[in-house]
């Protein structure tokens, strides 16, 4: 089966959280619950020079949420198996089997299951499954103000895109097999070489 | 234990502590405990699938004045939205984009159904401020109202009735337009002009100019080789829906782009190629050092200075104004003893000299070039100067009239388009108007203010404000400078008789209100709108939903008390409705002026289309006659060219705070005086991508994402022992508040950001903790603007 993905394109994502924002109003979820999240990475230093810098930290920005893996540890993890693997290819949750036991966020490398407090259930991006079986876009591709998200199946976005898959600081693709493309912020190398972080942990 | 070990170690006997994977694990805490296990409470919130007699409906995005309009698609069911999309248009062409909505929008049920909006009118039974109020009726209201307006009449005169600035709603029946409508009926109000948005600009750009068309349409950005972007972060301010996504594909097409802002701004990081940090306030000697450049090293253009400007050198300087200083004097010091020199720039900017040199190497020789001016640094002390000295560098630099360039300043667009208010709120037989920061001037000593503040229409006031009527205004107390200052003088039942609030929420200006009234949302009234500052389209906003408990619309409640005044029919036209006018306005305004091609009301509004757009094909560039041949297609300015040197501010009398030619001069609150001892930090509150101004503070969906925060670069909370969260206090002379920090590296060293807009709450110390940077802002004008500065601050901080 073909699998779908999606294409995170971190050169020029603004960080802006209007996916973020779109998907939680598509799936009604309460404010703290965050389904598709933006990352903002800083890295680099402030580099005195007596009265000027002679070097300036970076940063990027990274939506991810999640990437409906080739190889998903969360449902490997789901002792009850709530968590499955579902007929197009995403990751899903049935909720009638889940006890909300965590288990699967502790598995996912991406912080991609949620406990839903109102349920007691975990949930998490479903893909927007109701829009793919209909030939739609996931409600947070096509919210983008800067349009640097798209979504397809992922031989396809491979085929535009390139195949990168891991940046700072995602784990390495092989781990998981996450169905996702992504185009590099030009310092998200940069990231890689140490003194970097995730900065705004306190808003995912 | 690695990855790939744990990833087995889940794979064959399940997850333990010991396999618990995270990105890089840098996340060190979990959000969820180990077994946790929540019953279910069975409330499920309702899932906003589309189903069955669910309806979509697309209108334009409420406007807020948000720098941006976009088309929503909004899914409503048994009366209630359910969900918001966004623009879906086939194509989605640089010529005819799709106007995408921003978390602002897509966010907007937080706000619809916020259990906090107001439901009735409310009359004041505390004292000013304390938010005590009860609940009375339409016809109270109503009486109330009329008693109190007639009293002020005959009491003082209409000049004492003031309707103040506001932005919070504005789809042309919205808003505070009929208000001014039913004031102008009743004998007039004291006006104002210009705005907190951008006074300096407004004001400055003429100077140079005689016009505020000064923009290209943005499709020729795609034309364009450099762009420079001076303090402006439209992929957080907008200004002008798709800004942002016009930038990117322009660099696409191969523009390089720069970014200059004292913080790396979300612009920065996704539109440029380059940023670079300026200490607030300085921009003027960072273009003054790049003027020295240019000209030293000859990469002027002489022919176009020669043709078109006026006041550059000597050869150049109006009749009558040869011994003035020219703006090559200026520069190279000929006047002044100072060549503004990089090395003298970089002192002041914290720029280094050799980017200085090579930005305006690269701004002057890789033509077309941007230079886009933000509006922040004209919000300061002497905001009139930075817009006229990144005019002036497009203009030596040839720039100006030519597909890719820019002429910086206000740059409306070229030939006129948004911002068309065609609602008729009438003539206002009240001649004088204010500048619209100094209301609180006119409100204390009105009588004693004349031309030297900036009074038009009338030599001197004859009245101070004794009531105000606030629209959809947040003004007049979270908005304004000082607000220590600003409550004392609503407070003071001597100055103003009787004050007036109309929005959705017991806003911070609310609760200062004698009678506050409930206004409905704009999905919930009809209303018609066009773009922010770009592009050639019209939205209709049919109305969705019905409006809650006793809200009415800003029109309803003013059509309420024309019926008091006995004024209804000649208010409302014999009866119009909001929809009535909106019909109007289509059939018989925008389809008979700038959108003939526009489908009849009946048919637009059938259609369900939501936008009328009129693709940009061939974009208009601004002063495109005018450079072809300036002799016979001079500008409006008294030279009929580009005013360098500016017989007007000459003539203004005050050549050390409005001098002819651009100067960068050293602000009021600065780093550098001794005063920074006791205040040793800047100060900034930038506009914040989950709020409109103050619009949205109570948004639970966008704060959640963006909290209220004052934002610390880490040396500067290295040096007072602040670790990242923490509170922290933060104050000067003006005032003091309380609230949580974010340490990033996005901010310049020695400056803190304390986005505008938030609500302020003050504890019982006065201590604000709703984290309003206005607690800390002046109420202190420009020179020649008399516009707001407030961005001009500096303060003290230190662990809570």
């Amino acid at each position: 089966m073909r699998r779908y993905g999606f294409y995170i394109d971190t050169a020029h994502c603004s960080g802006c959280k209007t996916c973020q924002i779109a998907c939680q109003d598509k799936n009604d979820l309460y404010p703290e619950l965050i389904w598709r999240k933006v990352l903002d990475i800083e890295g680099g230093e402030w580099e005195e020079d007596e009265e000027t810098y002679k070097n300036y930290p970076f940063a990027y920005h990274l939506s991810i949420s999640c990437n409906h893996c080739s190889e998903p540890l969360c449902v490997h993890a789901c002792p009850t198996q709530a968590m499955h693997v579902t007929d197009i290819g995403s990751v899903g949750i049935d909720e009638s089997k889940c006890i909300g036991c965590g288990y699967c966020t502790w598995a996912c490398p991406y912080d991609a299951p949620r406990l839903n407090k109102k349920t007691g259930r975990m949930s998490k991006c479903d893909m927007c499954y109701d829009k793919v079986i209909n030939n739609e876009n996931p409600i947070c591709v096509d919210s983008c103000p800067m349009r640097a998200l798209d979504f397809g199946y992922l031989d396809d976005l491979e085929a535009r895109y390139g195949d990168k898959k891991s940046i700072f600081p995602l784990v390495a693709e092989d781990l998981t097999g996450p169905s996702m493309v992504i185009n590099p912020h030009r310092d998200s190398e940069k990231a890689g070489e140490g003194n970097s972080e995730i900065a705004n942990r306190e808003e995912l | 234990m690695t990855d790939s070990k744990r990833k087995q170690d889940i794979i064959n006997r399940g997850i333990d502590r010991r396999s618990f994977i995270k990105w890089s694990s840098l996340l060190t805490g979990t959000l969820l405990g180990p077994g946790v296990m929540v019953s279910c409470d069975g409330n499920n919130s309702p899932t906003a699938s589309s189903s069955a007699g669910e309806k979509i409906i697309r209108t334009g995005c409420p406007a807020h004045n948000c720098g941006g309009k976009c088309l929503l698609k909004v899914h409503v069911k048994d009366g209630i939205i359910t969900r918001i999309e966004t623009d879906d248009r086939q194509g989605d062409s640089i010529a005819d984009p799709q106007l995408r909505a921003c978390l602002r929008g897509r966010s907007y049920r937080k706000r619809q159904y916020h259990p906090d909006r107001l439901k009735y009118p409310l009359l004041r039974t505390g004292e000013r401020g304390e938010a005590k109020f009860k609940k009375i009726s339409w016809d109270e209201a109503y009486d109330i109202m009329h008693r109190e307006i007639s009293a002020v009449i005959s009491r003082y005169g209409n000049s004492a009735i003031h309707v103040p600035y506001g932005t919070g709603s504005y789809t042309n029946t919205n808003g505070r337009w009929p208000a001014a409508r039913l004031m102008n009926m009743l004998g007039g109000y004291l006006g104002y002009y210009n705005s907190y948005s951008w006074a300096c600009t407004n004001i400055a750009t003429p100077t140079m100019f005689g016009t505020l068309a000064s923009g290209n349409q943005r499709q020729d950005w795609m034309n364009s080789r450099y762009i420079l972007m001076w303090g402006w972060n439209p992929a957080e301010m907008k200004d002008g829906t798709n800004s942002d996504y016009f930038i990117r594909k322009a660099r696409e097409n191969g523009a390089r782009v720069v970014c200059i802002d004292p913080r790396m701004t979300p612009s920065a990081v996704a539109l440029a190629d380059e940023w670079i940090a300026i200490r607030p306030g300085t921009d003027v000697a960072m273009m003054s050092a790049m003027a020295w450049v240019i000209i030293t090293e000859g990469l002027e253009d002489n022919e176009f200075i020669q043709k078109c400007c006026s006041g550059y050198d000597s050869s150049t300087m109006p009749e009558g104004f040869e011994d003035e200083e020219a703006y090559k004097d200026y520069i190279l010091g000929s006047s002044d003893g100072i060549p503004k020199t990089p090395e003298w720039a970089e002192k002041i900017t914290a720029v280094p000299s050799a980017t200085i040199k090579r930005i305006a190497r690269e701004y002057a020789t890789t033509s077309p070039a941007v230079l886009y001016q933000g509006y922040g640094m004209q919000r300061r002390a002497y905001g009139e100067q930075v817009v006229r000295a990144g005019a002036t560098l497009a203009a030596i630099t040839g720039n100006i009239g030519i597909p890719g360039g820019w002429a910086s300043g206000l740059a409306g667009q070229a030939g006129g388009g948004p911002f068309w208010t065609v609602f008729p709120s009438g003539k206002n037989p009240v001649k004088a108007r204010i500048p619209v920061y100094l209301w609180t001037e006119a409100v204390m000593k009105g009588t004693e203010m004349g031309p030297e503040h900036g009074i038009r229409g009338a030599d001197s006031l004859d009245n101070n404000i004794k009531l105000i009527w606030s629209v959809a205004s947040n003004i007049l107390v979270n908005q304004h400078g000082n607000i220590n200052r600003t409550v004392e003088i609503l407070k003071d039942p001597d100055l103003l008789d009787f004050i007036i609030v109309q929005d959705n929420f017991l806003t911070p200006s609310a609760k200062y209100a004698d009678l506050v009234l409930p206004a409905c949302t704009q999905f919930e009234t009809w209303g018609i709108e066009d773009g922010w500052k770009y592009g050639e389209e019209v939205f209709l906003t049919p109305q969705i939903v019905e409006p809650p408990f006793e809200t009415k619309s800003d029109y309803s409640i003013c059509a309420g008390l024309a019926e008091r005044f006995g004024i209804y029919d000649k208010f409302t036209e014999g009866g119009r409705t909001e929809k009535d006018w909106v019909a109007w306005f289509v059939d018989e305004i925008y389809r008979k002026t700038r959108f003939s091609d526009m489908p009849p009301f009946r048919k637009f509004a059938a259609s369900n289309a939501g936008v009328y757009t009129k693709p940009v094909n061939k974009p208009r560039v601004a002063f495109t006659d005018f450079v072809k041949d300036p002799e016979n297609k001079p500008l409006n300015t008294p030279s009929g060219k580009i005013e360098i040197f500016s017989t007007e501010l000459h003539n203004a009398g005050q050549p050390d705070e409005v001098p002819a030619v651009p100067k960068y001069i050293r602000e009021w609150d600065n780093p550098f005086d001794e005063k920074a001892d006791k205040y040793p930090l800047q100060a900034m509150g930038h506009h914040y991508n989950p709020r409109v101004h103050s619009t949205h503070h109570n948004n639970e969906w966008t704060m959640n994402a963006f909290p209220q925060r004052v934002f610390i670069n880490p040396i500067d909370a290295r040096n007072r022992n602040i670790k990242n969260g923490d509170e922290v206090l933060i104050w000067n002379e003006r005032g003091r508040m309380r609230l949580k920090c974010r340490i990033t590296r996005k901010m310049m060293p020695g400056v803190v950001d304390i986005p505008q807009g938030a609500w302020y709450d003050p504890d019982e110390d006065g201590i604000d903790r709703g984290g309003n940077v206005n607690i800390l802002t002046s109420e202190r004008w420009t020179p020649f603007a008399r516009g707001n500065a407030q961005h001009t601050i500096m303060v003290n901080m230190r662990k809570a």
